[in-house]
């Protein structure tokens, strides 16, 4: 008998389709991955059995009894837990009143009978913690197994973990697999959701792969191999553009040495990165989402100080300089998220101008006619739909990356850093953007693109690098990458070092 | 049952300057009730408010006196509002400003007034700015929340002028808690014979204009609006988001500062404990009926210090506590705020109802709820 099953389960979030008639089959007693790169709909699926979202069709079953979720409260209900990427604590309670907050009936709360059934839980679950302490005192690995204490005590025994692994230092990695693993032995069932293969072979028993909101496949861990199970990740090979020979006699524009900087939550982020690019190439920067792309263009940007490293524009030190100086030595800029590169208040024209201003100003006084026709000009120039005085915020997507891109190239940059540039865009403004970073790269400038798009990496790129757990693991020309082997090097599971 | 849904919809730019007139409505009716209870005819109430203060010579020129402060505090808090930086201590900035109006004053004495006058303002300015200083480094390189410091400052400089009042500056003639008399020199002069009206009202007035020209002119006034709309994204862009906040707030307290001088050199001449009923908190009010637009911050002074001067009017008139001017600012203040947030909502009504998927960021509001 099954723990859970789904069947049928189709969800569409207009004009996406993130869930295709799934099925999934969970068993007692197994550790089960769902894997899949981002956006293939394995959060979408277990937001649906916790109750979170509604499937449009399909059917869930838990024990052999058919149930409708609606709400989390029912999930729990049916014994099914889920560990959120984002925990749900309340940082000021002890562990104790967590666990026992809005489960408890009872009008009076007694801090000294909570405390000892969640020590009792603890030891029978074998989970290490101290129901007195105070969450925020905790670190992430011990706050997430109260998370995991919290569904258990709920009497949850099919527990959901989203990206369990995504917060946790390597130590606390090996933590939570001998957790999960005793959980096992007690006959509890896991969801364990990820895009590490090698975490993935490491801790499950049985992987059900999804890609663009469809299963793949489901196989026993016994039956299949890191290299297969790629390739069902990543999909087939597609056509392969011809691209421009070697280009290692122009020189080096943009070259980091040994960089290392920390993510918000002061944890490493990158860890020794160097690259170089040249002038006239492409290279991409491959990598699934949140393995240090986001700190990377943040340091090229200046917006995040590297702890250690180096960071050089053609022979200008930039270590550590702020966005102004970073903008003077040449280096145009797309922010990952563009609402971030953007002030919505704002003009457009006031925020074409915006990364200019000394040119624009007289005696300290804004010069507001040239703002304006130099705004009318990028308009013109790139296609924008938009009038100069109009509010940033009345404009789409596509039409705010223009203009992010019209401002970072209008000052004819000679390093070009460009995160994310398509995510979000329809077809159109897509093929927009990479042509003009195409254009800047035939016109000489040195283009360093971070894409969660293995696709766009491949058709743009003239060289690869993959980052991984904020390192570097290979770089390669983009003729002799495949998606395989991308894909492998992408979960951590190969390392090439060439070229 | 009909079922509502709130929704996100932005309203058309076009509507934000009706925003503060629909809020002095709201709360007129809602104040009305306060105005029964005193067993008033709410009416007749709002007459001698609004209306008749405009009807006769003095208490016109009285609203423009009591303007005065308001227009120079309103500016103040604008220009620090519109860089991102709370200031909640105009009020001690204020203080600081009279302090230095009223020792400047007593040792002036010797100078013409072309040259006694500017030097008081100067010194106002300088001595609002110095009290603006901490809190702002501290919030510029530490990170120190300016809400929190501003405020309890100006605390601190109230017990401080309580103390040169009672101690060294006691008026040694009368003995009463005030600082002895400026100099005639350096008073500021009357703008007409047989008022109150003096030149603090035209520095009001050219504050504001300051604050339009700075704003919308210059550079800076561009760095400022983009540190106050969008920290990240004006740092990105390569705006000195730190550098531009302290100088906003410096700017903020000195014109704070010379709202002290105005008061103590055109009204008071004297310093006393109570020299600001609260002007600078009264400037916040009139900064976010304004909303932070240097000519609706100039119209709101005026509207505040209608309302100042008719709630005496109406006390006179109809025995209503005068305390209702200052219940009827209160509740403006909370209306145009509420008005400001809500005017990013609308209330659709739903047809149907397939169950909303819970997202966990939702705020409420996908329940049926009405209002607005």
């Amino acid at each position: 008998m099954p723990a859970v099953l789904m069947r049928g389960i189709t969800k569409h979030f207009d004009p996406v389709l993130a869930n295709d008639r799934v099925d999934f089959t969970l068993e007692q007693g197994e550790i089960h991955a769902l894997l899949g790169e981002n956006g293939a709909g394995k959060t979408t699926l277990m937001r649906i059995l916790y109750g979170l979202y509604r499937p449009d069709e399909g059917e869930i079953q838990v024990n052999d009894q058919v149930v409708h979720i609606t709400s989390p409260k029912e999930a729990i209900h049916h014994g099914i837990g889920m560990v959120a990427q984002h925990f749900t604590l309340v940082p000021t309670l002890t562990v104790a009143e967590n666990i026992v907050l809005g489960y408890s009936s009872r009008f009076r709360f007694d801090p000294a009978q909570a405390e000892k059934q969640v020590a009792e839980a603890a030891t029978r679950f074998g989970i290490e913690t101290d129901p007195q302490a105070l969450v925020r005192h905790l670190a992430v690995g011990e706050r997430q197994r109260v998370e995991i204490l919290k569904a258990l005590f709920r009497n949850a025994r099919v527990l959901i973990m989203d990206e369990p692994t995504s917060v946790l230092v390597p130590q606390e990695v090996d933590v939570l697999f001998e957790t999960l693993e005793r959980l096992r032995s007690a006959g509890l069932s896991v969801i364990f959701i990820s895009h590490k293969l090698n975490e993935v072979m490491a801790v499950c028993d049985r992987i059900t792969v999804l890609r663009l909101g469809r299963v793949v496949g489901s196989v026993e861990k016994s039956a299949i191999t890191q290299n297969e199970l790629a390739r069902m990740m990543v999909g087939h090979d597609t056509e392969r553009v011809e691209r421009p020979g070697e280009r290692s006699q122009e020189e080096v524009r943009l070259r980091l040495e040994q960089i290392s900087a920390l993510n918000n939550q002061g944890l490493p982020a990158l860890k020794q990165v160097s690259l170089e690019v040249r002038a006239g190439e492409i290279l991409g920067i491959a990598g699934v989402s949140g393995n240090g792309q986001s700190e990377l263009s943040r340091v090229l940007s200046g917006t995040l100080k590297p702890t250690s490293g180096r960071l050089m524009v053609s022979d200008q030190d930039l270590t550590g300089a702020d966005p102004t100086r970073i903008l003077s030595a040449g280096v145009g800029r797309i922010p990952e998220e563009r609402h971030d590169g953007v002030l919505e208040e704002l003009s457009v024209a006031e925020n074409l101008a915006m990364e200019n201003l000394g040119e624009f100003t007289r005696n300290g006084m804004l010069d507001r006619r040239r703002v304006r026709q130099e705004a009318q000009r990028l308009i013109d120039e790139y296609q924008i739909k938009a009038s100069p005085t109009d509010r940033m915020r009345t404009l789409s997507g596509g039409n705010v990356q223009k203009v992010i891109l019209a401002r970072a190239l209008a000052r004819k940059p000679r390093v070009i850093v460009a995160a994310q540039p398509t995510r979000g865009l329809d077809v159109g403004a897509t093929e927009y953007v990479r042509g003009k970073l195409v254009e800047q790269r035939n016109l000489g400038a040195a283009v360093l693109l971070l894409s969660e798009d293995l696709e766009e990496i491949l058709l743009l790129s003239d060289r690869i690098a993959v980052i991984y757990e904020g390192q570097i693991v290979g770089v390669l020309p983009a003729q002799e990458a495949s998606l395989e082997q991308l894909g492998l090097m992408m979960s951590g599971a190969a390392e090439v070092s060439r070229a | 049952m009909p079922k509502f849904k709130i929704e996100r919809a932005v309203a058309p730019l076009w509507t934000r300057p009706l925003i503060p007139l629909i809020a002095i409505v709201v709360t007129f009716i809602i104040t009305s009730t306060l105005v029964v209870m005193a067993k008033a005819n709410p009416l007749e109430a709002y007459y001698y408010f609004l209306i008749d203060p405009l009807t006769g010579r003095v208490s016109a020129l009285e609203v423009l006196v009591k303007s005065t402060p308001l227009l120079l505090t309103g500016a103040a808090v604008t220009f620090a509002f519109s860089a991102g930086y709370w200031n909640i201590g105009v009020e001690g900035q204020l203080y600081a400003g009279a302090i230095a109006a009223a020792w400047l004053g007593t040792i002036l004495g010797g100078l013409p007034p072309v040259l006694a006058i500017p030097i008081m303002l100067l010194g106002g300015f300088i001595a609002g700015m110095l009290w603006a200083l901490v809190p702002a480094l501290m919030r510029v390189k530490l990170a120190i929340d300016e809400v929190v410091t501003t405020l309890l400052l100006n605390t601190v400089i109230l017990f401080f002028v309580s103390y040169l009042l009672n101690g060294p500056w006691r008026d040694p003639v009368s003995g009463w808690p005030q600082s002895p008399e400026i100099a005639a020199s350096t008073m500021l002069p009357k703008l007409l014979p047989r008022s109150r009206l003096h030149l603090g009202f035209l520095i009001g007035l050219f504050a504001i204009f300051l604050l339009w020209f700075i704003l919308s002119r210059t550079t800076f006034g561009l760095k400022m609006r983009a540190s106050g709309l969008g920290r990240d994204a004006a740092s990105f862009a390569g705006v000195k988001v730190g550098r531009t906040i302290l100088i906003s707030a410096l700017i903020s307290g000195g014109i704070a500062g010379v709202a002290g001088v105005s008061e103590v050199a055109g009204i008071h001449f004297h310093l006393i404990d109570a020299i600001s009923p609260g002007y600078g908190y009264t400037g916040i009010i009139i900064a976010m009926l304004g909303a932070l637009h240097p000519l609706g911050v100039g119209v709101a002074a005026l509207f505040i210090g209608l309302l100042t001067t008719g709630s005496q009017t109406v006390s006179r008139a109809l025995g209503v506590p005068a305390y209702l001017g200052d219940v009827v600012q209160a509740t403006l203040l909370l209306v145009t705020l509420g008005a400001f947030v809500l005017q990013n909502y609308r209330l659709r009504r739903v047809s149907t109802s397939p169950p909303p998927d819970i997202e966990p960021r939702m705020v409420p509001g996908s329940d049926s709820q009405s209002g607005s």
